[in-house]
């Protein structure tokens, strides 16, 4: 958009100018009373600046400030140092970032942190431990389910998430169904073998 | 991505208040998978993103015997997975399961993948939804393999990326739109893409501070597929897309439509086609004919005639697969 978008009269630039100061009147974005915001524990109106925000991960709530323009992964990552789930495409085309929301396999690089407060949140982090892996873990292990790794968090969340929906796949449903996650090392036969095996033990 | 404000509204008349009149200054966000990307790579920069995900009325899925009502924040999997959807519109179902990305389908919402905005790659790259740079289209003399091979001659050549679009407007469904101050309409789902003409124009009818609250489908006996060619499944979009929906008593059709995806601004709806197979019985040749009729007034641009054949095939084969004969 440039300043050619005139509302008004009012050029984008000026109007948003005004908007800063509380000057301009156009009526086109109603200004929020303060009084609704006091009012409410949740503004219905926050930011741009930091906002705090309460995130319920692994079974903990954790506390963090975040700019509404933070994504879920990059809350993830760099404010809460859960690093499991990785950052290579950053808009939704390869699943490395995969977590599950409510239950369901989300690309974290793509969902606001702020749009996840209040669900519940499971990272790889929260899966097993090296001592007690998930059936889903102890698979790939077995199974060889990855090369340099990196794709591996995002697939191991996709897994657990696919096999929670269908727990007793064939080996084309699972293909189809995990079409949303790329392994660059090309290690799809491990994982197919290793779904279908955390299938026949009781899934994720 | 630019900051902006966040706003939670819990019902649409505040949600339609916090929307700004005219494109640009607001963005609505529904499940996220196109619009956050879209923030990230700056081609909207709005200075508020109002999300849905609090207003309940926009949820669910209620069916009856006439017709079955589709709340614009449904995710693209509980469409699939909706009993009522899953017995009378097969072509929805297929064109859900096509997408191929669980992460997508389970956070994408019905009004999302309406409202998604195309994929061309000037667009994506900040020459604007008509790609011009100067005066003039980047797309002809361009990589226009992806683009447009109809309604390509007015200053949009990009595709329409709506998987539901084209299943949607053969079904004959409608799309509910909420604006300020209680005011809602209805669109019939076949007017409601258009091919933009100016670059602060959008791919549809919607106004800026308009919100698709829910789609309405007529439940009429109607046979009905979608076909796609792609590249892969999963992670991408069709190359092109073709649904079909008609009544086949007594072994002869009628009340046929044929609606094709990822050819045209908008999806087209090919009416040479339709008249093609109407009376006819669904068998090969009469499938095949049709396919053949879809072809006809395709404008292949330099890079993208191989869209042609795949139109002839997709109609033939979604003729196929509604009559149960694939
Ligand atoms: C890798 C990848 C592959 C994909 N493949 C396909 C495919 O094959 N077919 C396909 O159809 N889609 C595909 N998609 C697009 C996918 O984003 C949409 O299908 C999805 O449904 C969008 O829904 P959303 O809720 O996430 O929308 P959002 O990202 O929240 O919104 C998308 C746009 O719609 C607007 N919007 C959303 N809801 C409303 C509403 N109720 N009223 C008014 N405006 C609204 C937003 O303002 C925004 O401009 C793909 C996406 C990715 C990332
Ligand atoms: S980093 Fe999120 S899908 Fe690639
Ligand atoms: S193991 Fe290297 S990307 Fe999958």
């Amino acid at each position: 958009m440039t300043d050619n978008n005139v509302t008004s009269g009012v050029s984008r630039r000026g109007f948003l100018k005004g908007l800063g100061v509380g000057t301009v009147a156009t009526g086109l974005i109603p200004s929020v009373a303060p009084e609704t915001e006091a009012a409410e524990q949740r503004p219905a109106l926050r930011g741009p600046g930091e906002i705090p925000i309460t995130l319920k991960i692994n079974g903990q709530n954790r506390q963090l400030n975040v700019e509404p323009r933070v994504t879920l992964l990059d809350a993830l990552r760099n404010r809460l140092d859960l690093t499991g789930a990785k950052k290579v495409c950053d808009r939704g085309t390869c699943g490395a970032c995969t977590v599950m929301v409510d239950g369901q396999p989300v690309y974290s690089c793509s969902m606001l942190a702020v749009e996840a407060e209040g669900r519940m949140i499971t990272t790889v982090e929260g899966l097993g431990t090296p001592t007690q892996m998930t059936a889903v873990q102890k698979a790939f292990v077995k199974h060889d389910a990855q090369q340099c790794g990196f794709c591996t968090p995002g697939f191991v969340m996709a897994c657990t998430a696919f096999l929670s929906s269908h727990p007793n796949p064939t080996l084309e449903e699972a293909r189809a169904g995990l079409g949303g996650n790329l392994c660059r090392c090309g290690t799809y036969a491990g994982i197919m073998e290793a779904v279908l095996e955390a299938a026949k033990k009781g899934g994720a | 991505m630019k900051a902006f404000e966040y706003a939670t509204p819990s019902t649409l008349d505040e949600a339609t208040a916090q929307l700004a009149s005219s494109w640009g200054e607001t963005e609505v966000l529904a499940g996220g998978t196109d619009l956050v990307t879209a923030l990230k790579q700056e081609i909207t920069s709005p200075k508020r993103v109002v999300s849905l995900k609090n207003i309940s009325a926009l949820k669910g899925i209620k069916a009856s015997a006439n017709s079955v009502n589709v709340g614009a924040m449904t995710t693209l999997a509980e469409l699939a997975a909706d009993k009522a959807i899953k017995e009378h519109f097969p072509s929805l179902v297929t064109a859900v399961h096509n997408i191929g990305s669980q992460q997508i389908i389970s956070v994408g919402t019905v009004g999302g993948d309406l409202c998604q905005r195309p994929r061309c790659w000037y667009f994506r790259n900040g020459y604007g939804i008509l790609a011009k740079q100067g005066d003039a289209s980047l797309v002809p003399d361009g990589d226009n393999r992806y683009h447009a091979i109809f309604g390509n001659d007015g200053p949009a050549k990009f595709v329409s990326a709506s998987s539901l679009g084209p299943a949607l407007i053969a079904l004959g469904a409608s799309i509910k739109v909420a604006g300020p101050k209680r005011k809602t309409r209805t669109v019939p789902a076949g007017e409601f893409f258009r091919a933009p003409k100016a670059d602060n124009e959008r791919e549809t009818v919607l106004l800026p501070n308009e919100i698709v609250t829910d789609i309405q489908i007529p439940i009429r006996g109607l046979k009905n597929a979608t076909y796609e060619v792609r590249h892969r499944f999963g992670l991408d979009w069709p190359y092109v897309a073709a649904a079909v929906a008609f009544q086949n008593k007594g072994g002869t059709v009628s009340d046929v439509r044929v609606v094709l995806g990822h050819v045209a601004p908008a999806p087209w709806a090919s009416s040479g086609a339709a008249k093609a197979l109407d009376g006819a019985k669904v068998d090969d040749v009469s499938a095949a004919k049709a396919g053949q009729a879809a072809t006809q007034g395709a404008k292949p641009l330099s890079g993208n005639g191989y869209k042609v054949q795949m139109v002839r095939t997709a109609v033939k084969r979604a003729i196929l697969a509604a009559a149960g004969a694939a």
